[in-house]
């Protein structure tokens, strides 16, 4: 079971700022274990963002995003109290979903 | 569903095993925004040249714009793996912005899909194997704009 | 080449010099603000939060044989309390009539109260590939409570005496094969290797910078870093032999360096290159 997400929303004005701060090996496949063999890359692919079921944020990664991933955005239409949803997919098939409530 | 059974079938002759996921992307069922619902790009991320990549979005060469910057992105990082990123697009109908650098063996590094709503502005982190021309490419009302920057990539203390 | 053109070659190679040493200075000032820079747009997201809330997670999980958790281990102020007991560490203690410094506390508490073995305590000292080290999380836990605490070591026990004169008389010796010692990069001001600031670890301005930082999440590592890493790994730079975790000589260093740290707030875990 992957590590829980670190998920910040907070309400400025009329948008919503989400930090958010996922636990990840995002492994590029390039580096070599102590006996030279290559680490198989293992990284994030998907990312998706939803506040009140809405789709706020999408994205498609490579190896190149940085190992424990951070991401900062804003967005309008949502309020104090909603929930933020966020759901990672990984090249291995392995998911994570964390929620937060806007501050 | 004439398309589906196409896909198939394709898929059975050729040996290969598509996932019900791929076979439901490609006849259209899913909608957009389930996590893994598109297939990950992998024409896209494993492109060396703008051009291929260009090619992998289905967009021509990006024209070079100066609303899209670099915000509080700085110009020397101390360390290649984290490589703090800021890009804000002031382009109406931003629908996505992608970060890109040069000298990685792979260019493209992330793409982000801006849904009505949502600012076009993304900060990120990514890795950058040496000093390099760092792209934000943003894609707008359907054409490709592009604007770069050079980070200077540095190996600190006692190399390490 | 002939003579003229070589001296013509040697003149003006000294000239791009001169530059090259006025341009460096100049930019010197400009990269060391470029980086701080980068230092705090790193800031706002630090992964070792991650490390955090694993080690609270550990901290009162029930473990071992004796399937206790952390929640009476008691780190000086009280068995459990954890909030600002870093920032009082290293410290003897009664029970073990040792000085202690957190890691070693840490080790004492899962082998007396878990009743986990010492070689298992020490099986994942520090993460890597493939490995998550129990210590490193903990520690990430138990110092972002003394986060915004005062630095306050106090040397009134003759046994700490004693520990801040070794940690004093290791920091100056030098030895292995390039004949460093700690004061070689940390003992005067203004020294740098490449783009990196030393610390004068040997004056309280310089030690309360360093010491107020660590552990850190080391972006060059991957991974959340302790002072007893920091000071191993400080030791394999040096070419000196491998410093051995929870020695008297490592609880010594830091006792030497915490205590030149007095009378900072504490502000980590932090981020570091």
């Amino acid at each position: 079971m992957p590590d829980p997400m670190k998920i910040r929303a907070n309400q400025l004005g009329d948008a919503t700022e989400v930090k958010v701060l996922m636990s990840h090996e995002m492994e590029t496949g390039q580096r070599k274990d102590s006996q030279g063999k290559v680490i198989p890359a293992w990284f994030i692919q998907h990312v998706d963002v939803t506040c009140a079921g809405k789709t706020v944020l999408s994205a498609q990664w490579g190896t190149a995003v940085s190992k424990n991933p951070f991401l900062s955005f804003k967005f309008k239409g949502g309020q104090k109290g909603d929930k933020i949803v966020i759901t990672w997919t990984d090249n291995r098939g392995e998911k994570r979903t964390d929620e937060a409530t806007i501050a | 569903m004439a398309d589906i059974d196409q896909t198939r079938r394709k898929a059975l002759q050729q040996g290969a095993s598509l996932s019900l996921l791929t076979l439901l992307s490609a006849a259209g069922w899913l909608a957009p925004g389930i996590a893994g619902a598109e297939t990950w790009n992998k024409s896209a991320f494993d492109a060396h040249s703008m051009d291929e990549t260009m090619k992998a979005l289905n967009g021509s060469s990006p024209a070079p714009s100066k609303d899209v910057t670099f915000v509080a992105t700085p110009d020397i990082a101390e360390n290649g793996a984290v490589v703090p990123i800021s890009v804000v697009s002031a382009l109406p109908k931003t629908e996505s912005i992608a970060i890109l650098i040069e000298k990685n063996p792979n260019m493209l590094a992330a793409v982000f899909d801006i849904p009505q709503g949502t600012d076009p502005s993304i900060t990120t982190r990514v890795k950058m194997a040496q000093t390099s021309n760092v792209y934000a490419l943003v894609k707008a009302d359907g054409k490709f704009y592009v604007a770069s920057k050079e980070i200077k990539v540095t190996l600190g203390g006692c190399g390490g | 080449m002939n003579r003229s053109t070589l001296a013509a070659v040697a003149v003006a190679g000294a000239a791009l010099f001169a530059m090259a040493t006025i341009g460096a200075h100049a930019q010197g000032k400009d990269t060391a603000a470029e980086i701080e820079k980068y230092r705090q747009a790193l800031a706002d997201g630090n992964p070792a939060e991650l490390w955090e809330a694993r080690g609270e997670a550990m901290w009162k999980e029930a473990q071992g044989p004796k399937k206790a958790s952390f929640e009476k281990c008691d780190l000086g102020v009280g068995p459990g309390v954890v909030k600002g007991a870093y920032a009082h560490l290293p410290r003897y203690f009664a029970d073990t009539g040792s000085v202690m410094d957190l890691e070693t506390r840490l080790i004492h508490c899962m082998t007396t109260l878990q009743g986990i073995s010492e070689a298992d305590a020490h099986k994942t000292l520090f993460g890597g590939p493939g490995q998550r080290s129990n210590i490193e999380a903990l520690a990430a836990y138990v110092t972002a409570q003394s986060r915004g605490t005062v630095i306050d070591v106090s040397l009134a026990d003759p046994q700490m005496k004693k520990m801040y004169a070794m940690g004093e008389k290791i920091f100056f010796y030098r030895g292995g094969s390039h004949d460093f010692a700690c004061a070689t990069c940390h003992g005067e001001d203004n020294k740098r290797i490449r783009l990196q600031d030393l610390p004068d670890l040997t004056k309280k301005a310089g030690a309360q910078k360093a010491y107020a930082t660590w552990p850190a999440y080391r972006v060059s590592q991957g991974e959340l870093r302790t002072m007893q890493w920091r000071l191993n790994d400080c030791f394999r730079q040096q070419r000196f032999p491998d410093l051995v975790f929870g020695s008297p000589a490592s609880i010594a260093l830091t006792t030497y360096l915490a205590y030149n740290a007095n009378g900072a707030v504490y502000d980590g875990p932090a981020l570091k290159r």
